[in-house]
């Protein structure tokens, strides 16, 4: 109870603190210029050019702090020592390229690139496919879509219990389906190169969902004469399917396999309480943990760190392009 | 679409039965984890938990005790009770771990040197001898266990396992790094959704740049920041939170804002409503779907996280509900009972939130991508 106390206390704090400061702020600027009495005109537009920043100034210090110095910070460091305290040059880089985690990082990270948006699409596009065409789509739907609601660590335990490897009586599901099969009980978690593949089925199980959701108000927003037109011509399902459905939804599929791509490329969670990179399954976040907080080398951590950022760089210049496409 | 299915009930069928098998393949490992949290703890690793609905037979090992032996008349009796746990009666018993089940309740078997034993329906033994008794036996008993569920496992790890705790430090990390965010980006949305001034564009492209930025790259530098600034424990996630979460909300709020009529803003200027009127009273109650969509996002996102947590919040004190299951995990002891329930309880709230207010995330979902 007392803690319940505690956090309640923390949270009005926390809370109560960031209100005041939008009302003070604006309390400020309407005394220091009130909009009536003999200088009104002028006092607006004063207080008009200032009220912008008194609105955007909490996120833009924040965004600046915690996003935008960071990146910068970090490239520093990608160039500097152990400690950050002198400057090194491309060695951190040098060291990358000839060491083999990362390399493996880079090849398991190239695979999970290729592999969960790939399947993770596919079943949401199959899902929404399905659910949209059944009366009991939409309970259907939100089961698949439940995993998005379930953490990554959740997700490892409850995986964890479908790849489980006991002597005697199989407690794990997967290994039950290969026993009764007439198959060789396995540690899926230590099999050399396929356990990659059970550590991505968990993110492809978490992620469907998403693709499923916005595929199918894609689906939905077909027009409906091209699908009619198609069924007069004689087309079967399938050929309904691929080649009039999926081309006029190709953007919203590219924009699915995106956003899933950024996931990927930061997936760390599911890799560290799973097998923590070990037995082959190192990722790149894992790795820039593992160097950043368990050996305590700055210099090395954030030279992955970076690598990362130059994967994303390319959607991120992407979006920003198409968003200025979209104000002018 | 539907008339495509409905005209041929074969395919008709055929649609139902694969979207059935595709939800059950994606909710079967959630049961499994369900149903494993209600589970014995021995029968968690005795068999698999889609076992669990069905009586199972189970074979336990026992052993005669001879220090509990009697002398009767000219024998030495030694009696007690052999009964698999959760079992009320015997099957079958044996004296061979090869034949477990050889021998009918209530038979008497002949162990030589005089002596004979007993296994009795209702698990009493009999073990008769004409001499004293100085060895112990073996005894194999086979029954039906029906199934049995039990909240132990919750009763342990709410109680015992700081569990508790880490569930309500998850809270406070969580409602306060929701509420925060939201409470910025929207004043921020509205700037730039409606306010005219010079950096507006190149504000909103930075955010859209920001929106992918992954967070690892700002860990070393915010832990160093913060032991210099001297924040630390809840504030410093919040904040952390907060800024990792801010450019998803100002693009989201930003983006709803822009859509909501001009006119009702212009006319509330001409009526000489300030600035602060117009965003309280106008623009954040009609702005509650994309405030209640990016709200259950980043509720989401903070009750789940794990690396934010555990780089700024190291306090054993402190420590939140993933944290302390990634350590469980890791830990390589076979707990496998306490997992389950703290599995369980760690993605329970989610799931609440989920399936309650699920219209609203996709609804953000569909604001945040489709274009």
């Amino acid at each position: 109870m007392e803690q319940v106390a505690q956090a309640f206390v923390t949270i009005l704090i926390g809370v109560g603190g960031c209100a005041l400061w939008y009302w003070a702020s604006n309390t400020v600027l309407d005394t220091v210029y009130p909009a009536r009495g003999p200088n009104a005109g002028p006092n607006i537009s004063k207080a008009n050019l200032i009220r912008p920043w008194l609105f955007v100034g909490p996120a833009v210090v924040i965004l600046g702090a915690y996003l935008v110095y960071p990146v910068f910070n970090t490239l520093m460091r990608a160039f500097m020592d152990k400690t950050s305290t002198s400057f090194v040059g491309f060695s951190n880089f040098s060291w990358l390229l000839s060491d083999g985690k990362f390399h493996e990082s880079m090849l398991n990270q190239l695979i999970w690139l290729l592999v969960v948006p790939a399947l993770a699409t596919f079943f949401g596009l199959l899902a929404a496919q399905l659910t949209d065409r059944i009366r009991w789509g939409n309970f259907g739907k939100s089961l698949i879509f439940m995993p998005m609601a379930i953490s990554f660590v959740g997700a490892g335990v409850i995986w964890k219990f479908v790849y489980a490897n006991s002597d005697g009586n199989q407690i794990g599901l997967l290994n039950a389906i290969v026993q009764a099969l007439g198959g060789e009980p396995q540690h899926w978690l230590q099999l050399p190169f396929w356990n990659n593949i059970f550590l991505m089925v968990v993110l492809v199980w978490i992620q469907a969902g998403f693709a499923m959701v916005i595929l199918s108000a894609a689906l939905r927003g077909i027009p409906e004469d091209t699908i009619e037109a198609a069924i007069i011509d004689g087309a079967n399902p399938f050929q309904i399917f691929f080649k009039i459905k999926v081309p006029q939804i190709a953007g919203t599929i590219g924009v699915v396999w995106t956003t899933i791509t950024i996931t990927v490329l930061k997936v760390f969670d599911i890799v560290y309480v799973m097998t923590n990179g070990e037995w082959g399954t190192q990722v790149l976040a894992n790795m820039m943990y593992d160097l950043l907080f368990d050996q305590s080398d700055y210099g090395r951590g954030s030279a992955v760190a970076i690598v990362i950022m130059i994967l994303v760089l390319p959607i991120m210049w992407w979006n920003v392009r198409n968003a200025r496409k979209e104000l002018r | 679409m539907e008339s495509m299915a409905g005209k041929r009930p074969a395919l008709s069928w055929a649609v139902n039965l694969s979207a059935a098998a595709l939800v059950l393949l994606w909710l079967i490992p959630t049961l499994g984890l369900l149903v494993t949290s209600f589970r014995d703890k021995d029968q968690i690793l005795a068999s698999g938990w889609w076992e669990a609905f069905f009586s199972s037979e189970q074979t336990e090992r026992f052993r005669t005790d001879p220090g509990a032996q009697a002398q009767v008349g000219a024998e030495w009796v030694i009696e007690g009770v052999v009964l698999p746990k959760g079992a009320d009666s015997v099957a079958a018993w044996g004296l061979k771990a090869t034949e477990p089940g050889a021998l009918a309740p209530g038979e008497t078997v002949d162990l030589g040197d005089g002596a004979s034993l007993t296994v009795n329906e209702d698990g009493s033994y009999r073990l008769v001898s004409q001499t004293e008794v100085e060895d112990d036996r073996r005894i194999f008993v086979q029954s039906e266990v029906p199934p049995s569920f039990t909240l132990d496992g919750y009763r342990r790890v709410l109680t015992g396992e700081g569990i508790d705790k880490a569930f309500f430090n998850t809270a406070t990390v969580a409602i306060p790094a929701t509420i925060i965010p939201i409470l910025m980006a929207a004043f921020a949305a509205y700037a730039l959704a409606w306010m005219e001034f010079s950096a507006r564009g190149v504000l909103i492209a930075i955010i859209v740049g920001l929106l992918v930025v992954p967070l690892q790259l700002a860990l070393i530098p915010m832990k160093i920041l913060h032991s210099n600034l001297g924040i630390s424990g809840y504030l410093g996630v919040w904040l952390a939170h907060s800024g990792f979460g801010l450019p998803l909300a100002i693009y989201l709020l930003r983006n709803y804002m822009a859509g909501l009529p001009r006119d009702i803003i212009e006319n509330a200027r001409v009526d000489g409503a300030t600035e602060f009127q117009i965003f309280f009273k106008i623009i954040l109650p009609l702005s509650f779907p994309a405030l209640a969509s990016f709200s259950i996002f980043q509720f989401l996102w903070t009750w789940n996280d794990l690396l934010v947590a555990k780089v700024f919040l190291p306090s054993k004190e402190q420590e939140v509900l993933t944290v302390g299951i990634a350590k469980m995990m890791g830990s390589k002891g076979g707990e496998w009972d306490l997992l389950a329930v703290a599995g369980f309880v760690s993605i329970v709230v989610p799931l609440i939130v989920f399936f309650s207010l699920q219209r609203f995330l996709v609804r953000g979902l569909l604001a945040g991508s489709v274009k």
